[in-house]
């Protein structure tokens, strides 16, 4: 399973599309200013706690010999030793429920899935084992443990490593999952996860490792750290809201500003956390912009927007305008070839598109994917 | 008929350590091994076991033993010194008589309280899935009273004797059978999912297959706990119960792998009772027997008559020690058999009834018994005490179980979570980022 990747990433661990070296990280004291990739965020995030806790542990495969599949957990065996840092054999299975009977009896285990196509062969323990236990138990046992890794479609991988799992994780009680979109959403919802005691969903996205985002010296504090469950408005706007997570945001922002220069002003929320869902926020911004558009990159049945759709009919009916737009991954295995694969997978036109249909623009064609 | 069935001589070899057997005489009552058995007497298979040809005479059979001793480094030879050199039972008794009473009543509450269940299920009281253990007694006592409570004990479904052995009052178990807020899981869990904190049940799993890797993380806990956390006396073990059904799942060798490669303390019980609800053992796996599948990973693995409580023990008395010491895990595949279906709803329509004859005559309760009688170690009356005791502390447990109150309904929604606004909102619902002082720097980096 873990073939196609090795041929990507070359022997000497540089992966195709390199990877942003940042030499020394300072803590600048001025506000501002400062950059960083989401890698490092999220390197820096799992530095931290496991320095703080001396029960958090990371076990994955490649996370430690091998700095990490996507160099994540770059440093972190050298620091904190094999014991800490473990290289698994390739049993999702196993070293998952092994997790999860750690964290049972008190550790708290970061589990490191590949990608989170892999966590299927081991998702009887993240849902049985781990989601139910605190609830079967009636509260004796708690699950502190976070599964985290790369979700949803990267560049040319095929279908067996493209799926979106954020529905079907966020459809069970007894998790919560957590998609962060920039370095700042990584850093503070990893932390906040660590720091967790019910078992945590992390939807990371494999495109956005490489990409750099300002942040804030509060983020780089030490202790600093998300509320779980809260949905962030990254732009303000009045006329239509546009509800994103992980990669997608990054597309609804771009959208949102092609969209102000034809004058429509979009909100855009970064839902962050999609178990609990922040039904606060999107009904909020719905009754102030009357149009709603959800995107997600995930299959369209059952899917995120699915939800937000629902609670949206159920809560602000009378506030809609327009039918809710959602756009979604095709409805399709992801194919191979490059052109095919840009289809199946939603671009800014779509959002734009779809935003103006919300605001009865004429558009020739309602585009199915 | 049981006549020998505690003599030290049984567990290995008999022909060599008990010379009053003439070579060409056939053994007073079938080996313990299924495999060694005459093959007219079938094991629930309509095919007949390539390994013994029909014509077996015994001698070919006695020929085949010693090939066939578990390829154990450790534990056998050790029980197998030790059982050369007590040759005749009556003088030197593996227990002490308060081991035996304790032994004893652990057995008797299991059966007593398994039984309890059935007339319960039947009365309507219990519902769902209910799967007993009686017959099985022995691994289940002889492996747990050998614990501590720190160590931790993982099942499947049949696990209410796993619980009681554990140290779970029985009130406990048996409310949460009934769905009573009284129960160990405040009714929330059920007969296939007891979990005890205090005591260190870990469940309780439905899925086969699933408490084993779980099993594995306690274990790793224990060795975490040791190394990394520098606890110098977390020495705990975990016991690791499930079915020979299990050993062709895919879970159980990734965790045979992880355990044996980084040294865990754990215990691999293999409770073999021949019959996966109603597929055969023989029928569904290529290689019957399961305690060769240790020593493929690098580990110990050992076969024990599971209808016999003392060797149960002192087979569990060396791989517990071995965990303990830090040696690694092992593989123990204990023979055994359960008298009543799969669950309450098998109609057992499968299983040969001599076969199940057979098995009953060796019925680990008797057999404890008659081994205490003859070697001295309790009287009748002792014995006849208990049994009284048990069958009281068993009324109390459905009386309590019956006068307990159902779960309030506001009991559904809780216990999702065990912190439901999730790390990020501190107590005061404010959240915590925003909190001037939380922002103090916690970590070295």
């Amino acid at each position: 399973m873990s073939a196609i990747l090795r041929k990507i990433i070359a022997p000497g661990g540089i992966p195709a599309w390199g990877i942003r070296v940042i030499a020394s990280r300072t803590y600048s004291s001025s506000a501002g200013g400062k950059e960083m990739t989401v890698r490092d965020a999220l390197n820096s995030a799992l530095d931290e706690e496991m320095s703080a806790d001396p029960s958090v542990l990371l076990m994955g495969e490649e996370v430690g010999e091998y700095q990490g599949a996507y160099k994540v957990s770059k440093g972190l065996l050298d620091k904190y030793g094999p014991k800490r840092v473990i290289d698994t054999p390739i049993t999702e299975a196993g070293f998952t429920g092994m997790a999860v009977g750690a964290a049972y009896h008190g550790l708290r285990p970061v589990v490191e899935f590949m990608t989170f196509n892999f966590s299927m062969q081991a998702i009887d323990h993240i849902i049985n084992s781990a989601a139910k236990s605190n609830y079967m138990s009636s509260g004796q046992i708690s699950v502190p443990i976070v599964f985290r890794g790369p979700n949803g479609a990267a560049a040319g991988v095929g279908a067996q490593h493209s799926q979106c799992y954020a529905a079907w994780y966020a459809s069970c009680p007894g998790l919560k999952v957590l998609v962060p979109y920039n370095s700042e959403d990584a850093r503070g919802l990893l932390k906040a996860a660590i720091r967790d005691p019910d078992p945590v969903v992390f939807l990371e996205n494999e495109l956005l490792y490489g990409e750099s985002f300002p942040i804030s010296a509060e983020a780089l504090d030490s202790s600093f750290c998300l509320p779980i469950g809260k949905a962030k408005i990254e732009r303000e706007g009045k006329d239509v809201t546009i509800v994103a997570f992980s990669k997608m945001v990054g597309y609804a922002l771009q959208a949102a500003e092609i969209l102000a220069k034809e004058g429509v002003s979009a909100e855009v929320i970064n839902l962050r956390s999609i178990r609990p869902l922040d039904r606060a926020t999107i009904n909020t911004s719905v009754r102030k912009t009357n149009r709603l558009v959800t995107v997600e990159e995930g299959f369209p049945q059952h899917g995120v927007g699915a939800e937000i759709c629902a609670s949206i009919v159920e809560e602000s009916f009378e506030y809609l305008d327009a039918p809710v737009e959602r756009i979604t991954g095709a409805d399709v295995p992801m194919p191979y070839a490059a052109n095919l694969e840009r289809m199946a997978v939603p671009q800014v036109e779509d959002i734009v598109r779809a935003a103006k249909r919300t605001c009865y623009r004429s558009v020739p064609v309602a585009v199915n994917a | 008929m049981a006549a020998t069935a505690f003599s030290a001589s049984k567990f290995t070899q008999s022909f060599s350590l008990n010379s009053t057997r003439s070579v060409d005489r056939p053994p007073l009552f079938p080996a313990s091994h299924p495999l060694k058995t005459t093959p007219s007497s079938f094991l629930g298979s309509t095919r007949k076991l390539s390994l013994s040809s029909p014509s077996s005479s015994t001698s070919r059979r006695r020929r085949r033993r010693p090939s066939r001793s578990p390829a154990v480094v450790a534990v056998s030879e050790v029980v197998k010194e030790k059982k050369s050199k007590s040759n005749v039972s009556l003088s030197n008794p593996l227990i002490t008589n308060e081991e035996g009473l304790e032994l004893y009543e652990d057995m008797v509450l299991g059966r007593s309280f398994e039984d309890m269940c059935a007339q319960m299920y039947y009365r309507g009281k219990m519902f769902g899935f209910v799967h007993l253990y009686n017959g099985q007694e022995a691994v289940s006592t002889g492996f747990i009273k050998l614990l501590k409570q720190e160590d931790c004990v993982v099942s499947t479904y049949r696990d209410h004797v796993h619980a009681l052995s554990k140290g779970v009052p029985a009130r406990a178990v048996m409310s949460e059978l009934f769905g009573k807020t009284t129960g160990c899981c405040r009714g929330q869990g059920g007969s296939m999912h007891m979990f005890s904190k205090e005591h260190n049940l870990l469940g309780g799993f439905a899925f086969i297959g699933e408490g084993i890797p779980v099993a594995t993380g306690a274990a790793f806990t224990s060795k975490y706990r040791r190394e990394v956390l520098k606890e110098a006396d977390c020495d705990h073990v975990t016991l690791a119960f499930f079915g020979d059904g299990t050993c062709n799942n895919g879970q159980f060798f990734e965790c045979l792998n992880m355990a044996a490669l980084w040294k865990l303390p754990i215990v691999f019980v293999v409770e073999n009772n021949l019959w996966a609800i109603g597929m055969s053992h023989l029928r569904a796996t290529s290689d019957p027997e399961i305690w060769k599948k240790g020593p493929a990973f690098g580990m110990p693995g050992v076969h024990v008559d599971g209808m016999d409580v003392l060797k149960v023990r002192e087979v569990a008395k060396e791989a517990i020690g071995r965990a303990r010491r830090g040696e690694g895990p092992t593989l123990v595949e204990c023979e055994t058999y359960r008298f009543r279906g799969h669950s309450l709803a098998d109609p057992d329509e499968l299983r040969d009834p001599a076969e199940k004859a057979r098995y009953a005559s060796r019925d680990p309760i008797s057999a404890l018994k008659k081994y205490m009688f003859e070697n001295n170690l309790a009287s009748e009356a002792e014995l006849k005490a208990i049994d009284k005791k048990i069958d009281e502390l068993v009324e109390d447990a459905v009386e309590f179980a019956d006068e307990s109150p159902l779960p309030a309904r506001s009991q559904l929604l809780e216990n999702v979570f065990a912190d439901p606004r999730g790390f990020g909102i501190g107590p005061d619902g404010r959240y915590r980022c925003e909190d001037p002082k939380f922002t103090e720097g916690t970590a070295q980096v």
